[in-house]
């Protein structure tokens, strides 16, 4: 009769606990597409459902969750279908870890430098110190920017491109030209796979012990930035996208503006939590995939290493390249000792030193050349 | 003519029964997924370690449906040319020579040189298609595939736009070396194929291996569940188990007493220097484990 009713008032009943599924995982950051739910109800009508079984059966084939984290998945199945809520996963005890993206809103200038607040700590001697190796540095950042275009690592793309010599005959298009011509044989088309760069993904640890390095950190991503077109995150206890500030040209007002954006400058470290965070925006976690990454960050987590260890290989899933650069490197007799970095070295593709800008230009302008990876390099070590 | 996909797959139990016909033996979550691909006429994605049987289970598939499997290996590169159709350049020239002032449709059938996707394209109800390895593509193949596997067609500038008369049946495999996209993932019937238990994995080996006597499959089976449950960095899958099955009744029968067998045939199992040396010290006590 009412021809106007919503769709959804034709759904039966016994459907609402299906729907009400999917929405409950959707909550805790499963992607779940409305198609995936339809082929979820089908699959359960398809297979009877003669048992409990066979809806958890369809549940995994048709949400497909990641295979890490498949047991929370059953968690939330047995909570949501069985009532059992005592072994639940606890996902995340703390705050939510903010993220902060500037999205292009024009911020006022805030001439906030980061020394004014916390230079103090930074004793006469170190100061004195920085500014010997001012003048190093820039000329450092300034070869880097030049250079970086014509170093980055390539893959291969796609598409062809028409050329003129050196590449395949492009017997298609040839013969094209061959049939307006008659079944002449004009000169013969080339065609070749461009060689486009990767892309530049730098990840810069703000926190309280960072605060030595953060700044020639940033410089290096504004060059970053500017010469290969990188981008840019920060994180500490929040994670911030800092890519759109530093397209600045001035470099000064282009970190002044980045810093102002940032909160979570010289706190404490949330190193897994905030990777997971970046892997969980879908956005973000695209830059990764394919791309050259550099996490500039000394690796020590506050408290468990466990989701960092998941973050870490996650992203190591979707990088071309993973590496670690950490100032604490800069010594000798440096050794990754930590649990932390112990447990992700497996997945790391390098763990150098970022103790300055010298080492890390010079490590980053030689990403495309293959190197050992680093747990091969440093067990040598040991 | 063979029974329709619909009457084979009347339900998970059979498609067990029937694969297990096939020599493949399916656990209840793979025989699950594979009823739901071949019903909902979705594709399936297996994923799971290498050597654990997800082209195995493709091929036991197609031979479950009595079809025909295509493969299509995927590899750092692959493009268009290799995956979906080529024009056959050569003939089309001859053609041209050869017609002379006659007319000839140089886009006919008989230039193009079907590719998996179009050959399984052309006649969906007697192939089975398999895309091996898909984590091993670039991104913009997975986006190439995502259109395919969506609406099963391949538009060819020349000719126009070929439908699949049906809907094909479609398994895709990953080792999971990377991360596949989410729409791709979204699209599918998922299935992540796990270790055996160790009473399947002997049961796996009996089907698989040569002549291995049933005391000797289940000792391997738990010896192989027994080093797994160590981190190496590359974990022995059932293929190498199979292997090493094999490969110890060999030296058994040549006159190698049993812990010494399997231990000599180590080298079948575990194919890494690194993970050799750091599982030596363990495992004659896990073979005698086993063995006991």
């Amino acid at each position: 009769m009412n021809g106007m009713a919503p769709r959804t008032s034709t759904l039966p009943c016994a459907a609402a606990p299906f729907l009400g599924f999917a929405r409950h995982l959707r909550g805790f950051g499963f992607a779940i597409s409305p198609g995936q739910v339809t082929s979820f109800m089908q699959a359960v009508a398809l297979l009877g459902p003669r048992s409990m079984n066979d809806i958890r059966e369809a549940a995994y084939a048709t949400l497909a969750p990641p295979p890490d984290r498949r047991g929370e998945f059953d968690a939330h199945f047995r909570a949501f279908f069985h009532g059992e809520v005592e072994n639940f996963i606890e996902v995340d005890g703390e705050e939510e870890t903010g993220i902060k993206d500037d999205g292009g809103d024009q911020r006022q200038e805030v001439d906030i430098r980061r020394d004014d607040e916390s230079g103090e700590s930074a004793s006469a001697a170190e100061r004195l110190g920085l500014r010997d190796f001012r003048r190093n540095t820039e000329d450092a950042l300034a070869s880097f920017r030049r250079e970086l275009p014509a170093v980055l690592p390539v893959r291969r793309s796609f598409r062809n491109v028409r050329t003129h010599a050196r590449g395949k005959l492009d017997l298609r298009r040839s013969l094209r030209e061959i049939v307006q011509a008659d079944g002449d044989v004009p000169i013969p088309l080339f065609r070749k796979r461009q060689l486009v760069p990767r892309k530049l993904l730098i990840l810069i640890d703000i926190s309280g012990s960072m605060k030595l390095w953060t700044e020639d950190y940033l410089r290096l991503a504004h060059a970053a930035v500017h010469a290969a077109g990188a981008e840019i995150f920060t994180f500490g206890t929040r994670l911030t996208r800092i890519t759109s500030p530093l397209r600045i040209r001035d470099r000064e007002q282009a970190l002044a503006r980045a810093s102002a954006l940032a909160e979570d400058w010289d706190g404490g470290t949330r190193i897994g939590p905030v990777l997971l965070a970046f892997l969980a925006v879908p956005r973000f976690s695209a830059f990764a995939r394919g791309a050259a990454v550099v996490i500039l960050s000394d690796g020590l987590e506050r408290g468990d290493h466990a989701e960092m260890e998941t973050a870490i290989r996650r992203l190591s899933a979707r990088a071309w390249r993973l590496s670690l650069a950490t100032p604490l490197a800069g010594d000798l007799r440096f050794r990754p000792q930590t649990a932390a970095l112990k447990a992700i070295l497996p997945v790391l593709d390098d763990l150098v030193d970022g103790s300055s800008i010298a080492a890390l230009t010079k490590f980053i302008l030689a990403l495309a050349r293959p190197a050992p990876r680093a747990e091969h390099l440093w067990n040598k070590r040991a | 003519m063979s029974a329709s996909a619909e009457q084979i797959a009347a339900s998970p139990e059979a498609i067990a029964a029937a694969l297990e016909d096939a020599r493949y033996i399916a656990d209840e979550g793979l025989a699950t997924a594979v009823f739901l691909a071949i019903r909902l006429g979705k594709p399936l994605l297996l994923e799971g370690a290498p050597g654990i049987g997800k082209t195995e289970a493709a091929k036991a598939i197609a031979a479950v449906l009595g079809r025909d499997l295509v493969r299509l290996q995927c590899y750092e590169g692959i493009d268009a040319a290799h995956a979906l159709y080529e024009w056959n350049y050569q003939r089309q020239l001859l053609a041209i020579r050869h017609a002379g002032d006659q007319e000839i449709d140089i886009y006919d059938d008989r230039f193009l040189i079907d590719r998996p996707l179009l050959r399984v394209l052309r006649a969906p109800e007697r192939r089975v298609l398999l895309v091996d390895e898909i984590d091993r593509s670039d991104h913009e193949f997975e986006a190439l595939l995502l259109e395919f596997l969506s609406d099963f067609q391949i538009s060819i500038p020349e000719r126009g736009t070929l439908t699949a008369a049906s809907q094909p049946i479609v398994v895709l495999t990953s080792n999971r070396t990377r991360e596949l996209a989410e729409a791709l993932r979204r699209r599918c019937v998922y299935h992540w194929i796990a270790y055996p238990d160790a009473s399947r994995e002997a049961a796996i080996i009996m089907l698989r291996a040569g002549d291995v006597a049933e005391a000797t499959a289940h000792a391997v089976a738990k010896a192989v569940g027994g080093i797994r449950a160590h981190p190496l960095a590359k974990p022995p899958g059932i293929a190498e188990a199979v292997e090493w099955a094999n490969a110890a009744t060999m030296l058994e029968k040549t006159g190698s007493p049993w812990p010494l067998a399997f231990r000599r045939a180590i080298g079948v199992l575990i194919k890494d220097e690194e993970d050799l040396s750091y599982i030596a010290p363990e495992l004659g006590r896990i073979v005698e484990e086993a063995l006991g």
